[in-house]
């Protein structure tokens, strides 16, 4: 992976961030939630800024990123489509959905569109069990689908 | 005055539109020009019929649902303002047979009230089981708790006033209150109705919980998944905090208690306690071992109650009843009621609070009207992925700690799903194992190294390579996780999977087994 640029304008919102959460109790999460909402990932130097300043070692904070599937090394897709595959929606057709959804995309479980557009996630359950099945794009939920609702939803947006 | 309208901001509304609905009923009302008010109310829990809205009428609330952007103007044009009835109208709300066959003692609230009005909240007896508790002493308030029979909700059923005990017993200068709201198992959203349709009443739970244990600060640890439920939480907590209710004099007195709410990053291991005070803490959520017991040493060491939403929102209506009003209710050991979530594959797909002591067959079919598909049920899951699948025949079991145990099975966080006949059973054993495979925390071996050769054994099961064989090599896997696992996640997982083999030996071509889950 080619080494990612870490501009002082980055350096200085990750410190930013790190000031508004150092103070509390088990930092860690808060500050790596908070770079990733605001890069779309957590940048390699941010993490080493985020150990420096937490008095961690690297390998700490890159071993809590990585055992938590949010966190990205790399930015996602300018949208991020996730798709329960847990087993109430899977009692409404939701491995066919699934199945229909990557192929409609052409691409498998966390890959992106080759135009940048899309990431595919899975998840295992959005809490919406009795509108199955469901998914998430953006923040916004929806439920009840059927394949042709989910890929308009991919269409309508840029 | 005008009218009042309600459309719930529960995410399952969401899901299917409630936003909409409410845009288009604002420039309805707009163009009309009417005064009315539109309240974002939490669910009723009837999601099949959401977006549920309703209006206030002299003699109640009126239903509609459920409601298409598109049917607003009809619904207005058929009076909708003064309860006029309509193809989509259910009459009083509160009348309707799935409502009315509830005890709504934990959700006494939810869908009536606006989830951030504090006024509502009081209105409807919020908070005077914390008045009641600070009139207390602490012990009394553990006494109290005890003494209702209130089990843990999340799953495994403890004792909570037991807990809040060895808390209270424990010395240290700082206790914390952890509320466990990492709901990741499918089936279930019972945590985030409350989240997102009734916050107060687990911030009163809460503060209740730190006052009888000594405990000065919580946290509430949720899902990245439940991002609506997590802005309505902190919205909750900081008008909690402006008015007193929490900070460092609750409502006036002399206890100090305040609490945040952390997010979770897609980690279903991080609902099992021990893992969840790691990713607290800001570690890999990585369990550990017990002892020693987190009621000793939890959250950075200290003394700590980890508590479910459900166990925490109990309280309140507990300190404010009584201890006997709440053990009344319910069969056996399992006391009080448990919102039950009916999912999948059923007509009457919602939540559901009940006693204890109902049977399966009443809730899937009395209750839930059987399949959506309109098929055959060919299995339940209760409990979540790591829950058994009950066959028709066992359908007889009642809704009780117990008696599931006794049937090999668990309550869980009493989440149903239901599948039709057209599941392959096969499929979704290796499906608790994949999950296992991928959410394993890889601490212990069996979990870690036992999920993924689950997974390769059904594979060849599928493929028919010598199914008695692999089935029997299946059953001993599942011995050696059940018992050598640390937690619940590789402990349990072979309750899906040998009940899946058990109960529909056809799907995985072999023999009825004898006994085989044990």
């Amino acid at each position: 992976m080619a080494l990612q640029t870490h501009s002082q304008e980055t350096e200085k919102e990750t410190a930013a961030i790190i000031d508004v959460h150092e103070h509390q109790e088990g930092p860690l999460l808060p500050i790596l939630h908070d770079v990733q909402e605001r890069f779309g990932y957590v940048p390699g130097n941010a993490l080493l800024q985020i150990a420096d300043r937490l008095n961690l070692s690297r390998a700490e904070v890159h071993g809590a990123m990585s055992f938590y599937h949010d966190f990205r090394k790399e930015p996602a897709g300018r949208h991020v489509l996730k798709v329960c595959r847990a087993e109430a929606c899977q009692s409404m057709g939701g491995e066919k959905l699934a199945d229909d959804i990557q192929r409609g995309l052409g691409i498998r479980w966390h890959e992106t569109t080759p135009d940048g557009k899309v990431t595919l996630e899975p998840v295992y359950c959005l809490g919406l069990c009795s509108c199955a099945p469901a998914a998430m794009m953006d923040g916004n939920l929806y439920g009840r689908l059927d394949d042709d609702a989910v890929l308009k939803l991919v269409e309508e947006v840029k | 005055m005008g009218a009042v309208l309600y459309v719930p901001c529960d995410a399952a509304a969401l899901a299917v539109g409630a936003d909409r609905v409410a845009e288009t009923l604002a420039e309805e009302l707009h163009s009309r020009n009417v005064d009315a008010q539109i309240v974002r109310n939490g669910s009723r829990g009837m999601h099949w019929l959401e977006p549920l809205v309703e209006v206030e009428t002299e003699q109640g609330r009126i239903a509609y649902g459920p409601v298409k952007p598109s049917d607003v103007a009809g619904l207005l044009d058929a009076g909708l303002l003064d309860g006029g009835d309509h193809t989509l109208c259910h009459g009083l709300t509160g009348e309707m047979p799935y409502l009315k066959r509830q005890t709504r003692l934990t959700f006494s609230r939810c869908g009536i009230t606006d989830p951030l009005s504090l006024e509502h909240y009081e209105k409807h007896h919020g908070f005077l089981g914390l008045k009641r508790a600070l009139e207390m002493t602490p012990a009394q308030i553990v006494q109290d708790v005890t003494d209702s029979g209130l089990r843990g909700r999340g799953g495994a059923g403890f004792p909570t006033g037991i807990k809040w005990n060895t808390v209270l017993k424990t010395p240290g200068e700082q206790k914390y209150i952890v509320c466990n709201a990492d709901e990741g198992d499918s089936g279930t959203f019972s945590d985030r109705m409350i989240l997102e349709g009734d916050p107060f009443v687990l911030i009163e739970g809460m503060t209740i919980a730190g006052i009888a244990t000594g405990a000065t600060k919580g946290y509430i640890y949720t899902r990245s998944e439940y991002p609506h439920a997590v802005a309505i939480m902190r919205d909750a907590i900081k008008i909690a905090r402006d008015a007193g209710i929490l900070g460092s004099s609750v409502m006036g007195s002399a206890h100090a208690f305040d609490m945040e709410v952390r997010v979770g990053a897609g980690a279903y291991i991080c609902g099992e306690e021990t893992s969840l005070l790691n990713s607290l803490e800001g570690k890999r959520g990585v369990v550990r071992a017990k002892p020693p017991l987190p009621a000793i040493e939890g959250l950075f060491g200290c003394p700590t109650v980890v508590n479910n939403v459900m166990s925490l929102a109990s309280v309140p209506i507990i300190m404010d009843r009584g201890p006997r009003f709440y053990r009344d209710y319910g069969v056996g050991h399992s006391h009080g009621t448990i919102p039950i979530q009916l999912t999948g594959n059923i007509r009457n797909s919602g939540l559901f609070e009940t006693a204890f002591g109902l049977t399966l067959n009443e809730l899937i079919y009395d209750i839930g009207g059987g399949t959506l598909s309109g098929r055959p049920v060919k299995a339940v899951q209760v409990g979540g992925p790591l829950g058994a699948y009950f066959p028709p025949s066992l359908f007889d079991t009642i809704f009780d700690y117990e008696a599931f145990t006794a049937r090999k099975g668990m309550i869980g966080h009493a989440g149903i799903v239901v599948f039709d006949d057209t599941t392959d059973m096969l499929r979704q054993a290796r499906f608790a194992m994949e999950f296992c495979a991928i959410e394993s925390c890889g601490k212990c071996t069996p979990c870690r190294i036992g999920s993924v050769r689950g997974v390769e054994v059904l594979d060849r099961i599928a493929k028919g390579d010598q199914p008695e064989q692999q089935v029997e090599l299946l059953t001993d896997l599942c011995d050696t996780m059940k018992m050598g696992s640390l937690c619940a996640l590789g402990g349990f997982v072979p309750y899906p999977v040998m009940s899946s083999v058990t109960h529909f030996p056809q799907d995985f071509h072999v023999k009825p087994l004898t006994d085989a889950a044990e």
